[in-house]
């Protein structure tokens, strides 16, 4: 089949549209869940690395039922169960908690590891400089730990962005419903999901190569 | 040269110092005082507790029992001390460790100022003088802009050297600080120790190098089982040891065949 001039021009009319759902939808959602998620993360972790049973506990706890449950679900439950409690949020919050969470659980193990990694000699050495736990995370293991953190946590970033698309479910007018409310009038879904399947992909090029780059950098200091 | 606090030129002094792993008793009531400006080296077969004591007196080790004192701070570990005692105790000492302790990710030069800067605030131009000035002393002044990876053992001893000066300690700690180096490169190291003993320092060194012992300190202790079994001015533990365990530990490392 011939693709018609029709389609290029759906094409080209589309483009501008879906740009802006990736611009104004897909793009924030990603970077405020993935930043939030980080936050999160990393209380995760120091509490599951701390001495406080109670802390350990509440930590294990929150990674296994957030690994232990689909997304999809995650946002239902927030978007479509949190009403009957009384409590309505909008879409776009609703989103950016479940993403949060569910970052927050899948990274916070990505950062215990690496944090356990920085050999024990590293604290040690920072409390001779009399530093105290706070300064030790901040200005010795954190650095190092990221080294080793960057890798995996750049594929969650790539799985977070795609994972986004799941929002269109609860009415977040990301690339993907975008890309949904063009098409339905003219059941063009074909040609409509192949550009933002493009757009996806060509921003997750784009994040390896930054990952990249950034993995040098923090490479730098370690001989090779 | 003595200060409020601080009877007659002891910088060190430790009583009844006990410490156990589990129900296995490490340190079993070590007591100890080093004078102001002194050298001591610290001798004993492997396991004997050497570490664990010298780790007690930076508080990198909590002991069950024991009175730590370094010039106007005194640590009485029996007593339950807090978190806020035990920072004071530790800013006296300044501790340098076997190897691989240096911050990796930092260069030379702040390795050595990260002390002064982010935990004692001194303004960083001050503390950058002051850092390049130790690395001078240590002999490496051409080496500030470098990573730990682009140094050899020798050199990054010294820079742990110098980053434990930066903090402005009282008394130096050294951990076996050469044990972990080619033999070509004991010797900077131990030539930069004699001249922070020369300049006045008072140190605490554990080390097997006995003709350091001989050379630069004031007395050795032999430790063992817990114990400092016999103290002495190096010309005469160091020569005519009066216990039988001191003799045959001198003569195994002396003379290993
Ligand atoms: N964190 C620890 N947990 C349990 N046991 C320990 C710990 N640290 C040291 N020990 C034990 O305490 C004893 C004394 O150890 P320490 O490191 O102080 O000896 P050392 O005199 O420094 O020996 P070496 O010459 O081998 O360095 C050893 O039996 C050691 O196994
Ligand atoms: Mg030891």
């Amino acid at each position: 089949m011939p693709v018609s001039g029709t389609t290029w021009q759906l094409i080209r009319d589309s483009l501008g549209p879906l740009l802006d759902g990736m611009l104004r939808g897909t793009l924030p959602l990603t970077v405020i869940s993935f930043l939030l998620g980080l936050a999160l993360a990393l209380i995760l972790a120091l509490m599951r690395l701390s001495r406080v049973r109670l802390a350990t506990g509440v930590a294990r706890a929150y990674v296994s039922v957030v690994r232990g449950t689909p997304l999809l679900l995650q946002l239902f439950i927030i978007f479509y169960g949190l009403p009957s409690l009384g409590l309505t949020i909008p879409p776009f919050p609703s989103a950016v908690i479940a993403f949060t969470l569910n970052v927050g659980g899948y990274a916070s193990e990505v950062i215990r590891a690496s944090i356990l990694a920085v050999p024990r000699g590293q604290w040690e050495a920072a409390a001779t400089v009399g530093m105290d736990y706070v300064t030790t995370l901040r200005r010795v293991v954190l650095p190092q730990a990221s080294r080793v953190a960057v890798p995996p946590l750049s594929n969650t970033l790539i799985s977070l962005l795609k994972d986004t698309s799941l929002a269109s479910t609860i009415l977040v007018t990301e690339l993907l419903r975008k890309a949904q409310e063009i098409a339905a009038p003219t059941f063009r879904f074909f040609t409509l999901y192949s550009v933002a399947a493009a757009y996806y992909w060509v921003v997750c090029v784009l994040l390896s190569f930054s990952q990249g780059r950034l993995e040098r950098r923090l490479n730098r200091y370690v001989a090779t | 040269m003595s200060r409020p606090g601080e009877p007659d030129g002891v910088l060190l002094e430790v009583h009844g110092l006990t410490k156990s792993f589990g129900s296995v008793p490490v340190l079993r009531g070590i007591d100890l005082d080093v004078r102001e400006g002194s050298v001591t080296v610290l001798i004993g077969p492997s396991g004997s507790g050497k570490t664990t004591m010298l780790r007690s007196l930076n508080a990198l080790e909590v002991p069950e029992a024991g009175i730590v004192r370094i010039g106007d701070v005194a640590v009485d570990y029996g007593q339950a001390p807090g978190k806020k005692l035990l920072t004071r105790l530790r800013a006296q000492s300044g501790m340098v460790f076997q190897g691989h302790a240096l911050f990796p990710h930092m260069t030379a030069l702040r390795n050595v100022m990260e002390g002064p800067v982010v935990v004692q605030r001194r303004p960083a131009d001050v503390a950058r003088e002051e850092a390049l000035s130790l690395l001078d002393q240590v002999g490496l002044a051409d080496k500030a802009d470098q990573y730990p990876y682009q140094l050899s053992g020798g050199q990054q001893q010294r820079v742990g050297i110098a980053r434990a000066l930066a903090i402005r300690p009282r008394l130096m700690l050294f951990d076996e600080p050469t044990s972990a180096l080619d033999p070509e490169l004991v010797g900077e190291v131990l030539q930069v120790m004699k001249g922070l003993a020369e300049q006045g320092w008072t140190m605490l060194v554990v080390t097997h190098e006995i003709r350091f012992a001989q050379k630069v300190s004031d007395q050795v202790l032999f430790i063992d089982g817990g114990f400092i079994v016999e103290q002495g001015p190096p010309g005469e533990l160091l020569v005519a040891p009066r216990e039988q365990r001191t003799r045959q530990f001198l003569r195994r490392i002396l003379d290993p065949l």
